[in-house]
C-alpha cells in the first residue's frame, strides 16, 4: 500500500474473524463496478467492493455478507473457485484491501487478480474444495470465529484445527522476505535489462 | 535438443535474470497504457522519486471513458475530463507519445497497436488492460497488468513474472459460412471452461486458424483471458507479415527483411512439445451465444437452454438463470433484445465492420431497438467511411460513433437501461458488465448481432446470408 511503499514489509501472518463470499467464477465487475474506476486515486476504493450486490439503486443495503453485522471486522475473505475472474483492474483488489480484507482464501484465483494482490501485499492461498467448503461452514455458524493465515508455514489454524494451505512458491517468497513490492527489486537491476534489451533486434527498428 | 514452442523462445530472450523471490524478471518490449488503469501508476512514480526507464517503448492513448457521440472538450462527464487530464499530464510529464481524443491514431489500445505495426511478432507486451492477449495473434507474448505491475513497466520495461505451461489449441478443418471467429473461440471457453487456462498460455493453431485473417486471429487471442489463460498466441506466418509490411512502425527494406527473418525464427518448432493438446474440429461450430454471466455459459445457435445440472457448477448455472430470467430446455433462438452494440476490441475492426454491413444492407433496424456500431479506432471509422459502411449502418438505423471501448464495459455514456438484453459483439457477460446491474448481456460475432438488430430478437445469421 502506498504508505508503506517505501519501506520493506514483511508479509507472514494475518489472522483475525473471517468473512464467507459463496460462488465460483465471481469476476471483478462484480468486486468493484466499472464505474468506480473513474476516480483516479485507489483512495476511496473501500467504500466500493461489491457495491451493486451490496445496494440496491436507491443506496439502500442488500442481504451480502460484507453488510452483515456479524462480519465487521472481518480481515480474512473465503472464496469459492475461479475468484477475481475476468478484467485487470487493480481496483478490485485494492478495494477489498481497503475495505479490511488482507488475505483470501479459496479454491483457486485467477492469474491477473492473484498477481494484483500479491504486488499490494495481499496473500491470495488456496485449499481444497472440501476444505474451504468446511471454512466457509465454520465462519457462518460461528462468525466470531478467529482464523490465523501462516504464509510463511503455509498452515491455517482456527480453533483446535491446523490445515495445509497452498500459495506459488514465489508469492511466498515474496511476501515474507518484503519484496512483493517489485519494483525496487527490479529497478536493482537496470543495467541488466539495458543489456536485454540491446539483443533484441526490434528495439534498433532491425538496423542490424 | 527438442523443439520449443514461441512461448519458450520469446521467454528466454526476454528474461533478464531470476529475481531472489524466485520469479523471472521479463523485459517488456511494448508497454501501451490508457487512460483508466494508470493515474495511480503515474502517483506512484512520483512518491519514489522515478523516471520512466523506456519512455520509448510506452504509448498512451484514450479509449474506455471517451464520449463516442459528443467528444468537445472538456467532456460532459467531468470524471472522464479529469482521468483524461490526468493522463495528459502525466503523458507530458514523462514524455510517452500520446494518441489523444482528436489524434488519427486515437482508438482501443488492442486496435491501435496493431494498427500501427506497434505489435510485432517475438515481442513481450504489457497493457493494463486483460484483453492485451489481444496482440498474441502477432507471435507476440502480451499480458494483462494491474497497475502496480503498469507501475514497474514505467519504472523498469520489466515485470516479475512466473512461467506458463503451453497448451495447444487445434481448430481443424474449416468452419461454415456464417461462422466466425468469435464462434470459435466462445467454443473453445464452452468447453475449457472460464478458468481451465489458468497456468497456461493458449497456442492456437490448426487449419482453421491457418486460414484465418490477422483479425480473426486477434478476436479469438482477445478472450484467451476470459478461457482464463493469461495470455493465446498464434504462430507468425506470411499472413502475418502481410498484414504487418507497411505500416508506420513497421521497418521497410533490408530491415524489414532482417525483422521477416527474425519473426519467422520465433514460431514454435514443428518438434515442440506442449503441456496439453486440445482439438476442435471447424465443421462442429456453430454460430454460438452466451446465455448466462460468464463467457463459458454459451450454447450454438440451434441448441437449447442446458439444465444446470449439465454443468460442473450446477449453482454457478442456476445464479445465471436466476439474473437472467430464463428457463433451461428453452431455445436461445428467438430471444428478444433491446440492444445492438457492434464494437469493443474484440470485434470493432474494418473486417467486424465489413461482416455487420453486409447483413445490415439495404435492411431495417427493427423498431423500439437501440443499435449502436462503434469502431475502434479512429483509423478504422475513417476506412469505414471511405467504403461508405457508415451509410449502410445509418441508412439501416444504426448509431455511427467515433472510436471507444463504449458499450463493452460502459465507462462512457454508452449504457443498458434496467433489465435491458443486448445482443453484443464485446467480450464479457459479467452481471452489470454494461452498465445496468439488472442488465443482460449476450455475446456473439457482429455478423449475429447485426442480424439480431434487425429482428429485435436472437436469430441464425446463416439465414441472412
Amino acid at each position: 500500500m502506498s504508505d508503506s511503499m517505501s519501506e520493506i514489509v514483511k508479509i507472514t501472518q494475518v489472522s483475525g474473524t473471517a468473512v464467507p463470499i459463496r460462488g465460483n467464477d465471481i469476476d471483478t465487475d462484480r468486486i468493484i463496478p466499472a464505474r468506480y474506476l473513474k476516480e483516479v486515486t485507489f483512495a476511496r476504493m473501500g467504500d466500493y467492493p461489491f457495491f451493486d450486490e451490496r445496494f440496491d439503486a436507491s443506496g439502500r443495503k442488500k442481504d451480502h455478507p460484507f453488510n452483515d453485522p456479524e462480519y465487521q471486522g472481518a480481515s480474512i475473505l473465503f472464496v469459492n473457485k475461479n475468484f477475481g475472474c475476468g478484467s485487470s483492474r487493480e481496483h478490485a483488489p485494492q478495494a477489498l484491501y481497503r475495505f479490511g480484507i488482507h488475505a483470501i482464501v479459496g479454491e483457486s484465483f485467477a492469474a491477473i487478480f492473484a498477481g494484483n494482490c500479491t504486488i499490494m501485499g495481499l496473500p491470495t492461498v488456496t485449499v481444497s474444495a472440501a476444505e474451504i467448503d468446511t471454512l466457509i461452514k465454520a465462519v457462518e455458524e460461528n462468525p466470531q470465529t478467529r482464523f490465523a493465515v501462516d504464509i510463511d508455514k503455509k498452515s491455517l489454524s482456527y480453533g483446535t484445527r491446523t490445515i495445509a494451505i497452498d500459495l506459488p512458491e514465489t508469492h511466498r517468497s515474496a511476501l515474507t522476505s518484503g519484496s512483493w513490492d517489485s519494483t525496487t527489486l527490479l529497478r536493482a537491476n537496470l543495467d541488466r535489462v539495458k543489456k536485454t534489451a540491446t539483443k533484441l533486434p526490434y528495439m534498433t527498428g532491425f538496423a542490424g | 535438443m527438442a523443439g520449443r514452442t514461441l512461448y519458450e523462445k520469446i521467454w528466454a530472450s526476454h528474461t533478464v535474470g531470476i529475481l531472489p523471490t524466485g520469479q523471472t524478471q521479463l523485459f517488456i518490449g511494448l508497454h501501451l497504457i490508457h487512460e483508466i488503469t494508470t493515474a495511480p501508476a503515474f502517483d506512484m512514480l512520483r512518491e519514489k522519486g522515478m523516471d520512466v526507464a523506456f519512455p520509448e517503448r510506452t504509448f498512451a492513448t484514450v479509449d474506455h471513458i471517451v464520449p463516442t457521440d459528443i467528444r468537445t472538450r472538456p467532456f460532459l462527464d467531468s470524471e472522464a475530463e479529469e482521468l483524461t487530464q490526468a493522463l495528459e499530464k502525466n503523458v507530458g510529464q514523462f514524455g510517452v507519445e500520446f494518441f489523444g481524443v482528436e489524434s488519427p491514431n486515437q482508438g482501443i489500445v488492442h486496435v491501435i497497436g496493431p494498427q500501427l505495426g506497434l505489435t510485432q511478432p517475438g515481442m513481450t507486451l504489457a497493457c493494463g488492460d486483460s484483453h492485451t492477449s489481444t496482440h498474441g495473434a502477432f507471435g507476440t507474448l502480451a499480458f494483462g497488468i494491474g497497475t502496480s505491475q503498469v507501475r514497474d513497466v514505467l519504472a523498469t520495461q520489466t515485470l516479475a513474472m512466473d512461467k506458463l505451461k503451453v497448451r495447444r489449441i487445434n481448430v481443424n478443418g474449416a468452419l461454415g459460412t456464417g461462422v466466425y471467429a468469435k464462434d470459435v473461440i466462445l467454443s473453445i471457453i464452452r468447453r475449457l471452461g472460464v478458468g481451465g487456462g489458468k497456468g497456461f498460455a493458449y497456442e492456437y493453431g490448426g487449419t482453421a486458424v491457418d486460414k484465418m485473417n490477422m483479425e480473426e486471429r486477434m478476436t479469438v487471442c482477445n478472450m484467451s483471458i476470459e478461457g482464463g489463460a493469461l495470455a493465446g498466441y498464434v504462430n507468425p506466418d506470411l499472413t502475418t507479415f502481410e498484414y504487418l509490411k507497411g505500416r508506420p512502425y513497421v521497418p521497410s527494406g533490408v530491415a524489414l527483411e532482417r525483422a521477416v527473418a527474425y519473426w519467422k525464427s520465433v514460431a514454435s518448432d514443428p518438434d515442440a512439445t506442449y503441456d496439453d493438446v486440445v482439438s476442435f474440429e471447424g465443421k462442429d461450430i456453430e454460430p454460438t451465444v452466451t446465455w448466462g454471466i460468464n463467457p463459458g455459459q454459451a450454447v450454438g445457435i440451434s441448441e437449447k437452454l442446458p439444465r444446470p445440472e449439465e454443468y460442473s457448477d450446477p449453482d454457478g448455472a442456476k445464479k445465471a438463470y436466476e439474473h437472467m430470467g430464463w428457463q433451461p430446455g428453452s431455445p436461445i433462438l428467438g430471444t428478444p433484445i433491446d440492444v445492438a452494440f457492434v464494437g469493443s476490441c474484440t470485434n470493432s475492426r474494418i473486417t467486424d465492420l465489413r461482416a455487420a454491413a453486409k447483413i445490415a444492407k439495404g435492411r431495417k433496424v427493427k423498431s423500439g431497438i437501440r443499435a449502436l456500431v462503434v469502431p475502434g479506432s479512429a483509423e478504422v471509422k475513417k476506412l469505414a467511411e471511405e467504403e461508405g459502411l457508415h451509410e449502410i449502418f445509418k441508412e439501416a438505423g444504426f448509431e455511427w460513433r467515433a472510436a471507444g471501448c463504449s458499450m463493452c464495459l460502459a465507462m462512457n455514456p454508452d449504457k443498458l437501461n434496467g433489465r435491458e438484453i443486448s445482443a453484443s459483439s464485446s467480450n464479457r457477460n459479467f452481471i452489470g458488465r454494461q452498465g445496468s446491474p439488472g442488465g443482460r448481456t449476450l455475446l456473439m460475432s457482429p455478423a449475429m448481432v447485426a442480424a439480431a438488430a434487425l429482428s429485435g430478437k436472437v436469430v441464425d445469421v446463416r439465414e441472412y446470408q
